[in-house]
């Protein structure tokens, strides 16, 4: 294994698409190192990310968003203020991640490109409206969140492409986010199910919404229905059962020791409905 | 496969050592520079057992590199006690009889450590979020968490 620390994402992306055998990019490495020292995954590269400049940067873009660096710890994410009072769903789903030592060295793009279905960081995401910013051999681009898992471990990035930054949008007013998962457990668990809303208001009806589901299906969920279902309302009862209605049929999960298939499906619009009325609370300033 | 040097600062001494590529902190720790405080209870993030800080983060050094850490400042258990004095929690564990097979005891004192230096008056319930990453199959976590809170409450200035 040849261990790699460039200075630059064109840098790291050069030797990943000029690598024979297998390539891992390293951030956190709290995925990486667990699957190399279990021999499911040993790299015959290794290229270690976190010289590169800038990459545990959180930093306000010119329009009032925010650029999360790579290395860019679940740790560092939940101590930055302005970024847990834009975005808290965002950062609450992070921080269910692990533990206080994991969470030293977790980051949010390794939790995505890990391709897990339960990934408790990606719903929350999605739900914003993020995107990556990948730097490839050749070119950039810039992909949203919820386009960049392709099914259980596998992502959208091509060989030698590499994701450079991740990017929220601003946050604006009369807004908010929030993430639940249910595990049967107080902490250290893998989602059965779990979800993330946001949402806009105009006085008290939703001018905007999205919802985001995980660990019901191959990837995580967008449930354009579910939002649907809300916007337009005052989150009255109605609104909260069809939004439960429009989570449970969007769910396609499988059945293990975990959760049966109808839990899993029940439970999505149980926490729909629980982190809608969180972000409704969040968004009204309370 | 060659070896990578390393130059690192470990409980404030700078250190040197060859690492493999493949070789994690814990490994470098233990069989490199002789510190075998830190111990490898599961080797994938789990258990805690292998706690040290990294620039001042807890962290499990299993899933570090030991290639990663040039220029870094690493701090262990052996650090935390002076030649011939315990640090506070170190003392409470005994005081509590905190600890049986003992295996745990560093991580978790490292952890502790690192929670008191960031919330020096944290509630039972913050002990045990801050814990939930450090196993111990002897105990049943009381009793640490009853050192803990003891050693806060001392290192506060105030009788416990």
């Amino acid at each position: 294994m040849q261990y790699h620390t460039p200075a630059s994402f064109e840098e790291a992306a050069a030797l990943a698409a000029g690598a024979k055998g297998t390539t891992r990019f390293l951030a956190g490495g709290t995925d990486v190192l667990v699957q190399l020292r279990a021999g499911m995954v040993i790299p015959d590269d290794l290229i270690d990310l976190k010289r590169i400049p800038g990459v545990s940067d959180i930093t306000r873009t010119d329009d009032g968003g925010w650029r999360i660096g790579v290395a860019v710890s679940g740790a560092q994410l939940g101590a930055h203020a302005e970024l847990v009072a834009d975005w808290p769903g965002v950062v609450e789903g992070m921080e269910l991640v692990g533990s206080t030592q994991v969470q030293g060295r977790a980051t949010l793009t390794g939790n995505l490109c890990n391709g897990s279905p339960a990934a408790d960081s990606v719903p929350g995401l999605v739900a914003a409206c993020a995107s990556v910013e990948i730097t490839g051999p050749d070119s950039s681009r810039t992909v949203a969140v919820q386009d960049v898992p392709q099914g259980p471990g596998k992502t959208c990035l091509k060989p030698g492409e590499v994701i450079s930054a991740l990017i929220l949008p601003p946050r604006g007013k009369n807004a908010g986010d929030a993430y639940l998962r249910f595990i049967p457990r107080t902490e250290m668990d893998i989602a059965v199910v779990g979800c993330a809303v946001s949402l806009r208001l105009d006085g008290d009806t939703i001018k905007e919404a999205r919802v985001s589901l995980g660990a019901v299906a191959p990837t995580v969920l967008l449930v354009d229905a579910a939002s649907e279902a809300i916007t337009g309302t005052t989150l009255d009862d109605a609104a909260l059962d069809a939004l439960a209605a429009a989570a449970s049929a969007a769910c396609n999960p499988i059945d293990d020791k975990r959760g049966t298939v109808a839990f899993r499906t029940e439970v999505a619009g149980v926490l729909a409905k629980r982190a809608a009325k969180i972000a409704y609370t969040r968004a009204k300033g309370a | 496969m060659s070896k990578i040097h390393v130059t690192t600062k470990v409980n404030g001494d700078t250190v040197e050592f060859l690492a493999d590529p493949r070789e994690t902190l814990l490994d470098c720790l233990r069989d490199r520079l002789g510190l075998t405080g830190s111990k490898e209870g599961c080797g994938t993030g789990d258990c805690g057992a292998c706690s040290v800080t990294l620039d001042g983060t807890l962290v499990c050094s299993c899933l570090v590199l030991g290639a990663e850490v040039q220029g870094r400042e690493i701090g262990t258990i052996e650090g935390m006690g002076g030649d011939d004095t315990l640090h506070p929690l170190q003392r409470k564990f005994i005081e509590h009889a905190a600890l049986q097979c003992g295996f745990c005891t560093p991580g978790f004192l490292v952890a502790g450590k690192a929670l008191l230096e960031k919330n020096p008056n944290p509630t039972e319930e913050e002990v045990r979020y801050w814990l939930a990453g450090n196993l111990c199959r002897c105990t049943g976590y009381d009793k640490i968490v009853r050192a803990v809170m003891d050693a806060a409450a001392e290192m506060r200035g105030e009788a416990a």
